[in-house]
C-alpha cells in the first residue's frame, strides 16, 4: 500500500481563524457534541429496528394501517419506544440543522431567520409527534 | 489528480463528510413528513388509512428504498465518527473502517433491498 506523502504543506487555519467562543455560551457547544454522540447510538437502535419492524417484516408497509396502529400502541412499551425515537431523533437532527446552517448562512440576519424557521418546525414537529402518540384512543 | 496539501480534500473523509450531511438532512425532512401523516391517526382512521393506501405503489417503495440506504449508512458513518473520538486508533484506522462501514453498509442493505426491492417488482 502506498503511503501518501503531502508534497508540501499548504498553510492550515491559525487561531485567529477559528471561531471564536462566544461569551456567556458556557460549555452549550461541548453538550451538544456528546448528546449527538450519546443520541446517535441509541438512534441507531431504536431506528434500526423500527425501521425493520415497520418497513422489512412481516410485509412492511403492507400491514400498516389503523388497526395496526392500534394495536401497537395499546401497548404502552411501544408509546414510549416512539415518543423516545421521536425525541432523540428530533433532537439529533435538529442540532446537526443548526451546525449545518451556521456552517452556511452568509449573515447574521440570515442565520437568524434560518434558525428560527429551523427551531419552529422542529418545536412544532416535537409537539405535534408527542400529542400524536399520547392522546391516541385505541379502537378496534 | 494533484494532491493539495491535505490526505483529506477530495478524499473518502471528505465525501463521507458530505454524505453524512446530506443524508442526514434527508433523514430529517422525511422525519418531519413523517410525523405529520402519522398525526392523522388522530384525525380519523379512514383519514389514516387513505394516506396509508396512497404510499402503496412502486414510486412510494422506491422512495422508501432510498430511505432505508440513507438511514443505513448515516448510522454506521455516525458509528465511524464516534469511533474516531473515542477509540485511541480511530484516525489512524479511519480508512481501514471505511471498508468495514461498507461491508456492513450492504449486509444490512439485503434485507430491505429483499423486502421492499421485491414489493417494488410485484407492483409494478
Amino acid at each position: 500500500m502506498s503511503v501518501d506523502v503531502p508534497p508540501a504543506p499548504l498553510p492550515r487555519s491559525t487561531a485567529a481563524d477559528r471561531r471564536q467562543p462566544k461569551m456567556g455560551k458556557g460549555n452549550f457547544e461541548l453538550y451538544a457534541w456528546v448528546f449527538m454522540r450519546v443520541s446517535g447510538v441509541l438512534l441507531v437502535l431504536l431506528v434500526l429496528a423500527h425501521f425493520a419492524i415497520m418497513h422489512v417484516l412481516s410485509g412492511g408497509l403492507d400491514r400498516v394501517n389503523f388497526a395496526f396502529v392500534s394495536g401497537r400502541w395499546a401497548n404502552p412499551f411501544w408509546r414510549v419506544y416512539d415518543f423516545a425515537l421521536l425525541t432523540l431523533a428530533l433532537l439529533h437532527g435538529g442540532n446537526g440543522l443548526r451546525v449545518i446552517i451556521d456552517d452556511y448562512a452568509r449573515t447574521a440576519y440570515r442565520r437568524l431567520v434560518y434558525q428560527s424557521l429551523a427551531a419552529t418546525v422542529v418545536g412544532l414537529t416535537l409537539v405535534l409527534g408527542t400529542l400524536t402518540i399520547f392522546a391516541f384512543t385505541p379502537k378496534g | 489528480m494533484q494532491r493539495l496539501g491535505t490526505l483529506y480534500r477530495g478524499r473518502e473523509g471528505m465525501w463521507t463528510w458530505v454524505l453524512h450531511r446530506v443524508s442526514g438532512v434527508a433523514i430529517l425532512f422525511y422525519l418531519f413528513a413523517h410525523v405529520a401523516d402519522q398525526a392523522l391517526v388522530n384525525v380519523s382512521a379512514e383519514a389514516y388509512d387513505r394516506v396509508m393506501d396512497t404510499y402503496r405503489n412502486p414510486f412510494v417503495g422506491l422512495l422508501e428504498l432510498g430511505l432505508a440506504v440513507l438511514i443505513i449508512f448515516h448510522a454506521l458513518n455516525g458509528l465511524r465518527i464516534i469511533l474516531f473520538d473515542f477509540w485511541s486508533q480511530g484516525i489512524a484506522r479511519q480508512r481501514q473502517m471505511l471498508w468495514v462501514q461498507a461491508v456492513l453498509f450492504v449486509l444490512l442493505a439485503i434485507p430491505a433491498v429483499v423486502a421492499i426491492g421485491g414489493k417494488i417488482l410485484k407492483e409494478l
